[in-house]
């Protein structure tokens, strides 16, 4: 059917449109609301004004960008009914659970605290107001906890099986659900990198003032914390994105071989591409430079195991197709005579096959009559977009280093009490504010890309997942989108430059003196 | 009774819990954005009234999300089969939506008059209309919404968008925004001081009154439109499949569960002496009083609609025996005792910090309060 396919397509693009759009200012929130409560902590404790002024100031570009996040989190959660109706269906009574609890556990508490913290200044003590600080900081970081708890569902569906009765996947364990090891792997990787974001944006935005030499106290201390939390956020990321693609290695082999360009099976230890021009019509790379025995100790932490390429992938495939033809079939009595005792015996003996056989019903809708082309054009759709997601994580992984490495230079300056002076660093450190951001964007490539041809991987094949819209009504919504978005960023990017360059309120020479000085409780207000 | 059909009766009425919080709190914040421009003549009134719902609509606005959430979450085939059956009007309420986070953030960062205009009227549009699309949501699951399945469960929707717009759907929307602006009013009134106090105190009463003569109207219409009925099938402890039931359409059914329990009248009737005492509490100045009996109003509202049409949620006009119900829509047994113990231990803790943070930030706010604070919007 041409038309379900470009309705499934453009669901597709919409999806991925909406959520990197969203992506671009959540990292920001995550990290930035635990900068925030670092700077207010030091205030806090030592009473020192420039640390207010700090947490004020970055509190403003924080609001700025968090009514972004917020508004294109509120089309998320719409998404999933409005365009993916069928997955929404199939698979609510487990993937719904953990976004309603964030709803009630995470959202509702950085949301009722954050206009306290913006509004209630004058309005709490210190301590209260700190307190509030950290709520919506730990109401972010829970918020991303719990949809990365439902995306790990998709990764590697934990907890579920499939009921033939209600035609659904349905909960069997809650805590295999939370206690999933691509959620806790994703969930620590994902909100560390929200962590570097903000070290990268305050850090940049703060040389660019002292290269001016505008603000250069509030500049200097925002640098430097910026930069230290920068450093030790960095490493965790990359360590947790080592033990992320370790799991997913072993759980979706399909999503390394596009990540890797492994297109044949390899006798261990096999050699590792650094750079490759993967062919997706020749299915081979049409250039690899390689590095002998180093893929099979990176991703398996050992020498001796099998890295399944795109044939193993592809073949293994076939064979869980074939096993599940009769499960699918079981399904069609059983939802006629649910009682039917052989169905559902039939249904039993074939079930975790059940997500390979619908893949392969796109090209065979009459399942019975499957024939070797239909199997091969459905193992070829098993493989992910190899050139794509091969560069993708190339970036990512490219960026992370380059991003430890700046931030470990800015920390040495900035702990010498030099980093003022090297005027080479304050001036690459604006130039590295879209590093991270564009890190996020291809990251999330990696893994949403890298799980195709599956909204949850194995189990429900992304073709039959969408709603049963018309053409019409998707290209209807998308130019929606574009429009909005585009008018939003406009606004947003606007405004976060204005706020940028107007720099924080100087209270005069005053509040300047104390500064650098011992602790001096007394002259704060 | 069994379990699981207890626990399906519970999420039904936690459901409307959540839809009460939401037309309460949002709707509230709704009401304010509609008739800002009315409210406040002068900028600095204006700003005076968005500050004071400014630090509580984030955290009001988690209502309408927690009860996506909860709806997705508890009835996953209502979730799936109403926001891509009623495509048009979801993406128009999400479009509208999108703009008030923005509206409140933004609108004062700049001094022209012309961007504040602009976000000023982007907030209205961000007020009214979803109002008007969440009633008239309601408005439409009392009609019915043509939509069947197949038999793997695969759901199609066969109307076009504008039938959505029937004007029986309107009216209920334009009650939805009527209940909005009365409970956005009050909460002026309580925040609010001299001319803008009095402006509110005049919204509040004629939009207490509109909304009782529309849920008047509207009682009477639902007598005379088609309701449905269970003839056979649909055990209340049996699984969430909606295709093994027969339905039957018949005029004035949605007061049959009226005359079965005539003590449902009760719930009806709390609409009317809410309102009406909370009419007379607000002209002799007791906004707080009227604020609160504008939630009651509320209660009695959706609860009409839930009582009349109990235990449908959903029914479908072009194929009324594929409706969904209480019964055969709801989540897992196991889903609903998880998201039942998450919601116990949670909305206790979350209505005490609100509780605190609506006290934190309690008394007026005066044009003059928004021009020395640096933080306003």
């Amino acid at each position: 059917m041409h038309d379900l396919q470009t309705v499934v397509d453009l669901s597709r693009l919409q999806f991925a449109a909406t959520a990197l759009y969203h992506f671009l200012f959540v990292p920001l929130t995550l990290g930035l609301s635990f900068l925030l409560a670092a700077m207010e902590t030091v205030y806090v404790t030592t009473g020192r004004q420039i640390f207010k002024d700090m947490a004020i100031f970055w509190g403003k570009l924080f609001a700025i960008n968090f009514a972004l996040g917020v508004a294109t989190g509120l089309t998320m959660e719409f998404e999933f009914g409005t365009n993916w109706s069928q997955y929404s269906r199939f698979v609510g009574d487990v993937f719904g659970a953990p976004l309603a609890v964030e709803g009630l556990m995470a959202f509702f508490l950085e949301s009722t605290f954050v206009g306290l913290m913006l509004f209630g200044w004058d309005r709490m003590s210190r301590g209260k107001h700190l307190l509030v600080t950290y709520m919506v900081a730990l109401g972010s970081n829970l918020s991303a906890l719990w949809i990365l708890i439902a995306n790990g569902f998709m990764q590697a569906p934990h907890g579920a099986s499939f009921d033939p009765v209600t035609m659904r996947m349905q909960l069997t364990s809650f805590t295999d659900l939370i206690f999933n090891h691509d959620a806790q792997a994703k969930f620590v990787h994902t909100s560390i990198a929200g962590y570097v974001t903000a070290a990268i944006f305050v850090a940049g935005i703060s040389g660019w003032y002292m290269l001016r030499n505008r603000h250069m106290e509030l500049a200097k201390r925002s640098f430097r914390m910026a930069v230290l939390f920068g450093v030790f956020a960095s490493i965790g990321v990359i360590s947790l994105g080592d033990a992320l693609g370790f799991i997913d290695g072993s759980a979706q082999p399909a999503k390394l071989v596009a990540m890797e360009g492994l297109w044949k099976t390899e006798k261990p230890p096999a050699p590792f591409n650094v750079i490759a021009f993967p062919s997706e019509s020749e299915q081979r790379n049409l250039f690899a430079l390689q590095i002998p025995k180093l893929l099979t100790p990176l991703v398996t932490h050992t020498m001796d195991t099998v890295i399944p390429g795109a044939d193993e992938v592809e073949r293994r495939a076939k064979a869980r197709m074939e096993n599940g033809i009769p499960a699918a079939l079981a399904l069609k009595t059983l939802s006629q005579h649910p009682d039917d005792k052989d169905a559902m015996a039939q249904f039993k003996a074939h079930e975790k096959d059940l997500g390979y056989a619908l893949l392969l019903k796109r090209y065979a809708p009459d399942l019975t009559k499957a024939t070797p082309a239909d199997y091969d054009k459905a193992a070829r759709d098993t493989i992910p977009n190899v050139p794509v997601i091969f560069w993708s994580f190339r970036i990512m992984v490219l960026a992370g280093f380059a991003m430890l490495i700046y931030l470990g230079v800015g920390a040495y300056c900035s702990l010498n009490n030099k980093a003022h002076e090297r005027r080479w660093l304050l001036k690459i450190a604006p130039w590295f504010i879209p590093v991270p951001f564009i890190a996020c964007e291809v990251g999330w490539l990696v893994a949403e890309l890298g799980r195709q041809p599956w909204t949850v991987y194995g189990v429900l094949p992304t073709w039959m997942s969408a709603s049963t819209h018309s053409v019409a009504y998707m290209v209807f919504s998308l130019v929606g989108f574009v429009l909005i978005y585009s008018a939003f960023i406009v606004v947003e990017i606007y405004l976060m430059l204005k706020f940028i360059r107007k720099g924080p309120d100087d209270h005069g020479p005053a509040a300047e003196q104390n500064v650098g000085g011992p602790a001096l409780a007394g002259t704060t207000h | 009774m069994e379990l699981y059909a207890i626990l399906k009766i519970v999420w039904w009425l936690l459901l409307g819990v959540l839809l009460v919080g939401l037309a309460v709190m949002v709707g509230m914040d709704m009401g304010v954005g509609a008739a800002l421009r009315y409210f406040g003549r002068t900028d600095s009134e204006r700003r005076a009234v968005l500050n004071m719902i400014g630090p509580h609509w984030d955290g009001n606005q988690v209502w309408f999300i927690l009860g996506g959430g909860a709806v997705f979450a508890a009835w996953p085939t209502i979730y799936a089969t109403a926001f891509s059956g009623l495509y048009v009007v979801m993406l128009l309420l999400l479009w509208s939506m999108i703009i008030r986070p923005l509206g409140f953030e933004y609108r004062s960062k700049l001094p022209s008059r012309t961007w504040r205009n602009v976000w000023d009227w982007g907030l209205f549009i961000s007020g009214a209309l979803p109002m008007v699309i969440f009633g008239a949501a309601m408005g439409n699951m009392l009609k019915g919404v043509p939509f069947h399945f197949t038999w793997d469960m695969t759901s199609y929707y066969t109307g076009s968008f504008i039938y959505l717009f029937n004007p029986f759907s309107i009216l209920c929307g334009l009650t939805a925004l009527a209940l909005a602006l009365y409970q956005g009013s009050t909460m002026v009134m309580n925040r609010g001081e001299g001319a803008v106090w009095e402006r509110a105190r005049n919204l509040a009463t004629w939009s207490g009154l509109t909304a009782l003569v529309l849920f008047t109207i509207g009682g009477f219409w639902v007598a005379r439109i088609s309701g449905y009925q269970i003839t056979a099938g649909d055990i209340p402890g049996g699984p969430a499949m909606p295709l093994h039931k027969t339905v039957e359409m018949v005029q004035g059914a949605w007061l049959h569960n009226f005359s079965a329990h005539p003590v449902l009248w009760l719930v009806p009737a709390l609409t009317y002496v809410a309102i009406l005492i909370g009419i007379w509490a607000l002209r002799r100045g007791l906004s707080h009083f009227a604020w609160w009996l504008g939630a009651l109003g509320w209660i009695g509202t959706i609860g009409t609609v839930g009582a009349a049409m109990f235990p449908f949620m959903m029914p479908s006009s072009s194929n009324p025996s594929q409706s969904l119900t209480v019964w055969d829509a709801s989540s897992s047994q196991t889903t609903l005792i998880w998201m039942l113990g998450w919601t116990i231990v949670f909305v206790p803790i979350v209505i005490t910090y609100t509780s605190w943070a609506f006290w934190v930030m309690r008394g007026k706010v005066t044009p003059a309060h928004v021009e020395n604070d640096d933080h306003a919007y």
